[in-house]
């Protein structure tokens, strides 16, 4: 069960904020800085911790989670760092190109799903591209509380190092870098070895480097609940589809480039979510009747009951199909 | 017979697995009395290769048993007490990649589980296995002394002479079950004992 108290409006609750700077980092990541329109203080977050940016995009909205990669000790100013894609569905492209300083946005309170385990004796962070903006916050909580921790941090190249300078400035004996136009890697199965009794590991990057470092550390021995990842999925494009939402009495159709929870969303109706990328849970919906097959594509629900056929997450998964009622 | 099946409780009391070879750097396995059959149980040349066998005997003679399993190193203390301090020497030096599995009396276990805690390792990835004896080691939660190997319930305890009703409520911070006075209503008004599970 989630902790998050139940509320009246879905999703978390929101926070009128400015663009107060807009810095890009490198070709491909800008930073944007935020500060609160009534000038209070933003509400505290721990290191890991993601906000969901709502974006006016000619009357679209979107709504895109973003990992809060500024301190947690300094509640002045939330930022995040944005990695264009230009294959994506256009919310980085639209921070990119429409974004600017003074702007008014909408963000939400933050949610944590990737938190720091701090009974661990050593914190080991495997970051991959832009995967470091949650270190970025955990290792400024770690700094003030004197915590051990250690960063191996993966980029393509130099030019697209995102904070490598600053990291590395700051912390020389605990930033580790390799970039992969060097053809550097990581030594995973020594790293691991001999790390002291209660290390945790955590990884935030592409789906491979966070298969492998689960699948090398269970090799390893590890305990699985020593290692941790977060991974945001996108939801993908698929063929249009229709449903039926029981308890609102409407049947809606699913566009080929939105989700099934923007679609719902897009009826009027209000419907449960806070990550909108797989991992949180909150979105799990039941279906009530099916005829065709589902294409599930969240990290929340178990193999069991994917097939079931029973729920659906619909921040990121689809159907194929003559028919698919939901309990909405 | 070794093996107990304990009937159904609060989720405060603790549930036990079945020992299995797990992938691991390095194995550390502690065991008393009955406990011995369990390593036994589970133990291959393979896994004996990379294990540390810490084993008391109690009133036993499974000791040469564990020996011609070839571990790779061997401890037989002639106490919790007295191994506890091997227990933690092994622990601190170990790193991840360690995998921990219990096996014998829950006073072991638990006193046991509570090192390996305290030396950062998860509860939840320890492997423990009951066998032999299911005497419990118990708290008296008036006095906050410990009873070793309470078999009977209602028991006096050792510390304060109190007479106390043995209870499933569990402390894995004390390795112990709580013992609350029985007859504080009415002194002297004590139940026969019996055994824990009769």
């Amino acid at each position: 069960m989630s902790a998050a108290p139940q509320r009246v409006k879905a999703g978390a609750e929101k926070i009128d904020v400015a663009v107060s700077a807009v810095v890009p980092l490198n070709d491909l990541v800008t930073r944007f800085e935020f500060k609160r329109r009534d000038g209070a203080p933003f509400p505290p977050f721990s290191g890991g911790a993601h906000t969901v940016v709502e974006m006016n995009d000619n009357g679209r909205t979107r709504l895109n989670p973003y990992s809060l990669m500024s301190d947690p000790g300094d509640l002045s100013t939330y930022a995040i760092s944005v990695r264009r894609d230009d294959e994506g569905r256009g919310g980085s492209l639209f921070m990119h190109g429409n974004v600017k300083i003074g702007d008014e946005m909408i963000i939400t309170y933050p949610v944590n799903l990737f938190s720091l385990d701090l009974r661990a004796r050593k914190h080991l962070f495997f970051a991959g591209g832009i995967g470091i903006t949650p270190f970025m916050s955990m290792i400024a909580q770690l700094e003030r509380s004197n915590g051990n921790w250690e960063l191996h941090y993966a980029c393509r190249s130099e030019s697209l190092g995102s904070y490598v300078d600053v990291l590395g400035y700051k912390y020389p004996g605990k930033v580790h870098i390799y970039y992969d136009d060097q053809s550097q890697a990581i030594d995973l199965e020594n790293l691991l070895d001999g790390q002291p009794l209660g290390t945790h590991a955590y990884v935030c990057g592409p789906k491979g480097m966070i298969n492998w470092i689960h699948a090398t550390a269970t090799a390893a021995g590890w305990p699985e609940l020593h290692v941790h990842s977060e991974e945001f999925l996108a939801p993908e494009p698929g063929a249009p589809f229709v449903v039926r939402l029981c308890k609102s009495d409407m049947t809606i159709t699913v566009r080929e480039d939105e989700s099934l929870l923007e679609a719902i969303e897009r009826a009027g109706v209000d419907a449960p979510f806070l990550c909108r990328g797989g991992s949180c849970g909150q979105c799990e919906t039941d279906v009530v009747a099916a005829d065709g097959n589902f294409i599930h594509r969240d990290h929340w629900l178990d193999d069991d009951e994917h097939a079931s056929g029973k729920k659906i997450m619909p921040c990121v998964s689809r159907f194929i199909g003559k028919s698919l009622e939901l309990d909405r | 017979m070794s093996k107990f099946e304990f009937p159904p409780s609060i989720r405060s009391r603790p549930v036990y697995g079945t020992l299995e070879a797990r992938l691991g750097k390095h194995h550390l396995m502690i065991a008393d009395a009955e406990g011995a059959e369990a390593i036994i149980g589970v133990a291959t040349p393979e896994l004996m290769a990379k294990t540390h066998i810490i084993y008391i005997p109690k009133d036993t003679d499974f000791a040469e048993k564990l020996r011609d399993l070839k571990p790779a190193q061997f401890y037989q203390g002639p106490s919790y007490a007295a191994s506890v301090q091997r227990i933690r020497h092994v622990l601190a030096n170990s790193h991840m990649g360690l995998q921990v599995y219990l096996a014998g009396t829950e006073g072991l276990m638990g006193q046991a589980q509570n090192e390996a805690m305290q030396a950062g390792f998860p509860h939840t990835a320890i492997q423990t296995e009951h066998r032999g004896s299911i005497a419990r080691r118990m708290q008296c939660v008036h006095c906050k002394g410990i009873t070793e190997d309470v078999e009977i319930d209602p028991f006096q305890c050792a510390h304060c002479g109190l007479n106390l009703f043995v209870r499933d409520h569990y402390s894995r911070r004390l390795a112990a079950y709580q013992g609350v006075c029985i007859d504080a209503e009415d002194p002297g008004n004590v139940p026969e004992s019996k055994g824990i599970y009769e």
